[in-house]
């Protein structure tokens, strides 16, 4: 193998490969990395390269392997990985001849209704054609393929469930989500899982609750396949109907890490918790090396003189005490109020998180009233008990329940205020929106000349800011920095400029 | 230039042999990394076995297997090389009467008889294939991810008072981490990427069949499942796979052919580490109409 000219800057792109790979398959691919770029994957020139040299080493007919040579090369984050299969199917699932990756690719053609239903039919024992199965037929054949897991026969199902369901029309300008919805309403997966269960209960005989919970999720593990095959199903018609671009066009999601906070999905929300940790740790380590590298403390006398002798009095060598690394304390001091429920929830997360990092965390969350919740993190194993205490035991009503940031920042202090020292860095998390209180703003100065640092991260887009009862900007000018902070990017701007 | 694995399937086989049992995913891209030349960074849940992978494969291969286990703190001195500053002193002591010009003599105390080399020095040195192991790499600094990257790229040392150090052979890099934190860009660029997850549900299976002879196929299987329907509840820290074998043995030990609630809630400890995620699984498990996901 001669070098390949992996190097950067030879700006070369495709030509630099030699054309063993069909141009027609040079021009997919490229179209693939191009919209892997669009959905915000970072994908560089080198792994660009990587890829297409990659492929070369695998049998081209074989799916799987290219699927795997194209992820090893081009996705280089666990979290885009869903990302990237979403663009692979799109981009490889079409057929026509210029495009055939794949020869042994199951799906046959659109049209080839009789072979679907031959092959159904066969393994059913025998029944008719695939367009002439009625509703009835369709669901037996769904739930004896759900039955016996029998991946071959759930795909026959998918396709023909969607063929009959999902009333697909070509060019009509709706999401794959509501041909998926038209499909599953018709399917009932819900109560073709109790069947299974009581199926499986009567063929097993005895039958503890322990083991209904394992049989329940080895059938809905079989039924989230089929729903899969389903989705994958729909997708390929809609591409085949709108093309590849289009197609990639729609189904392009926010990765994690632009997911707004105040939007996030339930799924996506467990995403992003699961990110928060590396992220404290980046923190946590930033900090501390600030600390490891800081100035040199005064000169020490002692030790100076001490290390003289060696040289017959002379003070070759100033000796100098160690600095007194000052530890961070950090006040997190968030509003949990409905407006930023979703966004709270996060928070509270990343106070643990944090917690968890540095020595002196203290946490206060508050909505018109102000408490401070440092103990219900403290020693905790499990967040979202922490978080529920939080959210059923702090007392942060004063009035009504809607946010008041002067009154919850006056109490605040009032009764934290003397603990403020020189070494304290302030959060406030919050979008500021005061439903017209007063704004005591003169306390958010008095803190700022107090502490080290006071910031400010709100969770809504800079243009809303200022806009109707919000008044970030009269408490942000005694701030050291506010900061738009809706997604995880943000936040690690936010941490990487911080320090 | 010759390749050392032929390919994808006896890549494969060979894991398979020495008791590794991979997938297609892990099997190609460890393939790919012997093509192409480029190192691998494996990613996944801790237990997983993304260390026991560059294991095996140096087995496989009838190899050295040459680690660096990271952590905080780890420097040049320990990753690379250092100067053998004794020894260094001896000579010049021994010489001093002789009256050695200074030019020859520290052209001679900077040569290979006193450097020490270290295992990535080593790994580049070695005249013989070797597997290089940088386990744990996201445990160290940001900064101190650059002293890896010229040999991930070039295969190469630069020493300053001995210029650089090329290999001799390529051998087959494995970075491990277990994503505490994010490494930089210029690290993952230069690596395929390889993503180790808890294993499907017939892998753990089969795994659980190969590491523990004498289980019953039945009871490994309940195993598998019962792991599985663990992992779906949120946790501190899920069972990995060393633990499901530690649990498939206990109950090897124990006797027990078929898992009931009882067996199961009394050995919990052995696959979950915390008090809280024992409790929650305890509660969760036996209740189970509770859940629906």
């Amino acid at each position: 193998m001669t070098a390949i000219s992996t190097s950067e800057g030879n700006g070369a792109g495709t030509q630099a490969v030699p054309l063993e790979l069909g141009d027609a398959i040079l021009e997919l691919l490229n179209g693939f990395i191009i919209e892997l770029r669009a959905a915000g994957l970072p994908v560089s020139l080198t792994e660009n390269l990587d890829a297409l040299e990659a492929v070369k080493h695998v049998p081209i007919g074989d799916r799987e392997s290219f699927k795997y040579a194209l992820g090893a090369t081009l996705v280089k984050h666990y979290n885009h990985w869903k990302a990237f299969e979403t663009v692979f199917e799109v981009y490889f699932s079409l057929r026509g001849k210029e495009y055939v990756i794949a020869e042994d690719d199951e799906f046959g053609d659109l049209d080839d209704d009789e072979l679907d239903g031959d092959q159904l039919g066969d393994q059913q024992g025998g029944g008719g054609a695939g367009e002439n199965l009625s509703p009835e037929e369709l669901a037996e054949m769904l739930f004896q393929s759900l039955m016996r897991g029998d991946a071959q026969m759930m795909k026959g199902v998918a396709r023909q469930a969607v063929r009959r369901f999902a009333g697909m029309e070509p060019g009509r300008p709706v999401g794959g989500t509501y041909y998926l919805y038209r499909t599953l309403r018709n399917l009932d997966l819900d109560g073709v899982l109790e069947r299974l269960l009581q199926q499986a209960q009567e063929t097993q005989g005895e039958f503890s609750e322990f083991d209904q919970r394992l049989w329940r999720d080895e059938y809905q593990q079989r039924i989230d396949q089929l729903q899969k095959e389903i989705e994958a199903e729909i997708r390929r018609r809609l591409v085949a109907d709108r093309g590849v671009e289009a197609m990639a066009k729609t189904l392009r999601k926010p990765l994690p890490e632009d997911v707004d906070f105040m939007h996030a999905s339930r799924e996506e929300m467990a995403n992003l918790r699961k990110a928060i940790y590396p992220l404290t740790r980046k923190l946590a380590a930033r900090l501390q090396r600030k600390r490891r590298h800081g100035r040199r403390g005064p000169l020490d006398f002692r030790r100076t003189v001490r290390a003289s002798l060696s040289y017959g009095g002379v003070p070759v060598e100033p000796k100098f005490r160690n600095p007194n690394p000052h530890k961070p304390e950090i006040f997190v001091v968030a509003d949990i109020s409905g407006s930023v429920a979703a966004f709270a929830r996060f928070t509270l997360h990343l106070v643990y998180a944090i917690s968890g990092q540095f020595s002196k965390v203290r946490s206060f969350v508050f909505i018109d009233g102000l408490d401070e919740v440092t103990s219900y993190f403290e020693g905790v194993e499990d967040i979202n008990e922490a978080v529920h205490r939080v959210n059923t035991e702090a007392d942060v009503v004063w009035v009504d329940g809607h946010s008041d940031y002067g009154h919850a920042f006056g109490v605040f202090w009032q009764k934290y205020g003397k603990d403020i020292g020189p070494r304290t860095s302030i959060m406030i998390l919050g979008d500021a929106r005061n439903n017209y209180h007063a704004a005591e703003s003169w306390i958010v100065k008095e803190m700022q000349d107090k502490a080290r640092h006071v910031y400010w991260l709100n969770p809504e887009p800079r243009s809303y800011w200022d806009t109707g009862d919000s008044i970030v900007g009269e408490y942000s000018q005694h701030c050291d920095g506010a900061f738009e902070v809706r997604n995880l990017r943000q936040l690690e701007g936010f941490v990487e400029n911080l320090v | 230039m010759s390749f050392r694995f032929k390919d994808v399937a006896s890549l494969k086989d060979g894991l398979q042999r020495v008791d590794y049992l991979s997938d297609e995913g892990i099997a190609g891209v460890v393939y790919l990394a012997d093509r192409l030349q480029k190192p691998v960074l494996v990613e996944g849940p801790a237990g997983t076995g993304k260390t026991q992978l560059a294991k095996s494969v140096s087995e496989v291969l009838g190899t050295r297997l040459i680690r660096l286990q990271c952590y905080e703190g780890l420097d040049e001195a320990k990753a690379l090389y250092e100067w053998n500053y004794k020894k260094q002193l001896l000579r010049i002591q021994s010489d001093g009467s002789e009256g050695h010009d200074w030019d020859g003599l520290s052209d001679d105390i900077f040569s290979d008889e006193f450097l020490l080399t270290r295992p990535l020095l080593e790994a580049i040195s070695a005249t013989d294939p070797v597997v290089l192991l940088i386990d744990e790499v996201d445990r160290v600094e940001v900064e101190t991810e650059a002293l890896l990257l010229e040999i991930l790229s070039d295969y190469q040392v630069s020493i300053p008072e001995l210029g650089t150090i090329e290999a001799s052979q390529i051998p087959l890099v494995f970075l491990t981490s277990n994503n505490t934190r994010e490494l930089s860009e210029a690290l993952k660029r230069r690596c395929l990427y390889l993503h180790v997850d808890y294993p499907d549900l017939e892998r753990e299976k089969e795994i659980v069949l190969t590491k523990v002879p004498e289980i019953t196929e039945n009871l490994a299987d309940q195993v598998a499942r019962v792991v599985r329907s663990i992992r779906q509840i949120e946790l501190k820290k899920a069972p990995s796979v060393s633990e499901t074998i530690d649990w498939a043995r206990t109950l090897v030990l124990l006797g027990v052919e078929k898992i009931e609630e009882q067996t199961a809630s009394d050995t919990l400890n052995i696959l979950l580490k915390y008090q809280s995620d024992i409790k929650k699984v305890a509660k969760e498990l036996v209740t189970a109409d509770g859940v629906s996901v």
